[in-house]
């Protein structure tokens, strides 16, 4: 029998932009089990929504993670809205959607040039974060941030972007589109990463769904399961269907993630095609506020996040709990690591597209 | 736009209650979507959401905060550790049976329960101070 070895993994590690723990049970080159730990950067910030009035929280909620900002906003506002039973603007809906979806394509590329830095693949790397910067370009056109955004608000959104602004995003975005064929056709078909990911961290569909896989973690163990069919922003009027794949792999991840950048092309040309005129924000009555429970459920480009509200009629929430996607995906990852080898570590961990700063709030 | 509400059902429950039924749920295909707690007054409230065909269900349970402790289901549902160890580390909670217990350190903090400080007794008055000459 093989001696085992126990190797710490992270939390400082080339692999990792954030900071997790995993401490890896080798016998040999093979990993028997995987122990993780977090909890480096845990803000707290659960518990700053007990201090902070409701309506200056949002910004505090976007500041939850750098790279899906918007939808951390846009959640708890879709909450909060559930709570005072807002019914919010259309624009502001579709607003919602196109910016939304824009997040998702920056972290996916985002994701896609961090997993080609894992395997090695340095010019895929830099050529996925250039195109990102077009994406990110786009979004401080539409909003002036690149990473904060400060545009969501309680009742729809903080500012309009015009009919102009919206044709302009419309015309980039097939250059935009060409330029992600580039990345991610090597990612899923080139010889050199199908070695790297083919079978590589299995998760099977009976075992994802135990665990409570979420997003393109679950889908791609073939769990079709996407938060934005329950239709909250008016998905339910977009024609889309969840993408999933069933080969349970590291390469199955990745065919999701790549296929969703497509898809999410798709959804702001239909958003943006079905923006009505009108206004974007919805005046709310003063002193009124939250009372009762809600629990909100979006999709994150990591996964179905959930945001819990209750209210006890005072401008402070009485709670505000997060569960982050990266958070219900770390069941999920110690079951791949299980059997694995050690060089293929970092290339699993990277295939669920952890986010920490997110999981630890 | 019709407005966005999920219709969403609690279901209370005692606590004593919790690993038949999640042995219950999982039989029938539930996946576990996340346990929250909420202090309310002396009392800690547990709510542990489960999801099947986008439909929410959560089971409330209420334990006393003089007797914090719960049965885990972390047997069942393996993902239930990571939201177990939570209420380990963040509200001083028991959580017994445990499959993987990090006993109170999954996550790195420095005070104990930070979300569920233990309650100070009010400090008693300070005793006079003799007169001095006397």
């Amino acid at each position: 029998m093989a001696q085992r070895t126990i190797v710490p993994f992270g939390p400082q590690h080339p692999v990792l932009p954030e900071p997790i723990h995993l401490d890896l049970v080798l016998e040999d080159e093979l990993v028997v089990q995987a122990i993780p730990s977090i909890g480096y950067v845990h803000r707290g910030l659960e518990g700053l929504a007990q201090k902070k009035d409701f309506h200056e929280m949002v910004y505090v909620a976007e500041r939850i993670c750098g790279i899906c900002s918007f939808i951390h906003g846009m959640g708890y506002c879709t909450g909060i809205e559930a709570l005072l039973q807002l019914d919010i603007p259309k624009r502001a809906n579709r607003l919602r959607v196109i910016l939304g979806e824009l997040s998702r394509i920056h972290s996916h590329i985002l994701w896609a040039g961090l997993l080609a830095d894992a395997f090695g693949f340095e010019s895929l790397f830099m050529h996925s974060w250039r195109v990102r910067e077009l994406i990110l370009d786009l979004l401080e056109e539409a909003t002036g941030g690149r990473v904060i955004f400060g545009i969501c608000k309680v009742g729809g959104m903080r500012r309009d972007i015009d009919d102009d602004q919206l044709k302009r995003m419309l015309d980039k975005l097939d250059g935009i589109e060409r330029e992600c064929c580039v990345i991610t056709e090597p990612l899923l078909n080139d010889s050199t990463v199908r070695k790297r990911t083919v079978g590589v961290g299995m998760l099977p569909q009976e075992t994802a769904h135990l665990l409570g896989a979420v997003g393109p973690t679950a889908r791609a163990s073939g769990i079709a399961m996407d938060a934005r069919r329950l239709g909250y922003a008016g998905y339910n009027k977009l024609n889309f269907e969840p993408i999933v794949e069933t080969g349970c792999d590291s390469h199955a991840r990745s065919a999701v993630r790549v296929r969703e950048i497509y898809q999410s092309f798709d959804l702001i040309r239909q958003a943006i095609a079905d923006t009505p005129g009108g206004d974007v924000d919805l005046k709310l009555k003063p002193g009124v506020n939250p009372k009762g429970h809600y629990a909100a459920r979006l999709e994150q480009p990591r996964g179905e996040v959930v945001y819990y509200f209750e209210g006890n009629g005072t401008p402070n929430l009485h709670r505000f709990r997060v569960r982050t996607p990266t958070f219900a995906n770390v069941a999920p990852l110690v079951k791949m690591l299980e059997g694995c080898q050690l060089a293929d570590v970092p290339v699993i961990v990277l295939t669920i597209d952890p986010c920490i700063s997110c999981t630890e709030r | 736009m019709a407005q966005f509400i999920e219709e969403q059902e609690i279901i209370a429950i005692a606590r004593e209650e919790l690993p038949a039924r999640a042995a219950q749920l999982a039989k029938e295909g539930w996946r576990i979507v996340h346990v929250a707690c909420i202090v309310q007054g002396d009392q800690l409230e547990l709510l542990y959401a489960f999801d099947r065909a986008y439909k929410l269900v959560n089971y409330r349970v209420l334990v006393p905060k003089s007797d914090p402790v719960v049965p885990s289901i972390s047997g069942v549902y393996l993902a239930a550790f990571a939201y177990e160890n939570e209420l380990q580390d963040l509200f001083g909670m028991r959580v017994d049976g445990l499959v993987l217990d990090f006993k109170g350190q999954f996550y790195r903090k420095r005070h104990q329960a930070p979300f569920n400080p233990p309650t100070c007794a009010p400090a008693e008055p300070a005793a006079p101070a003799p007169a001095a000459g006397n």
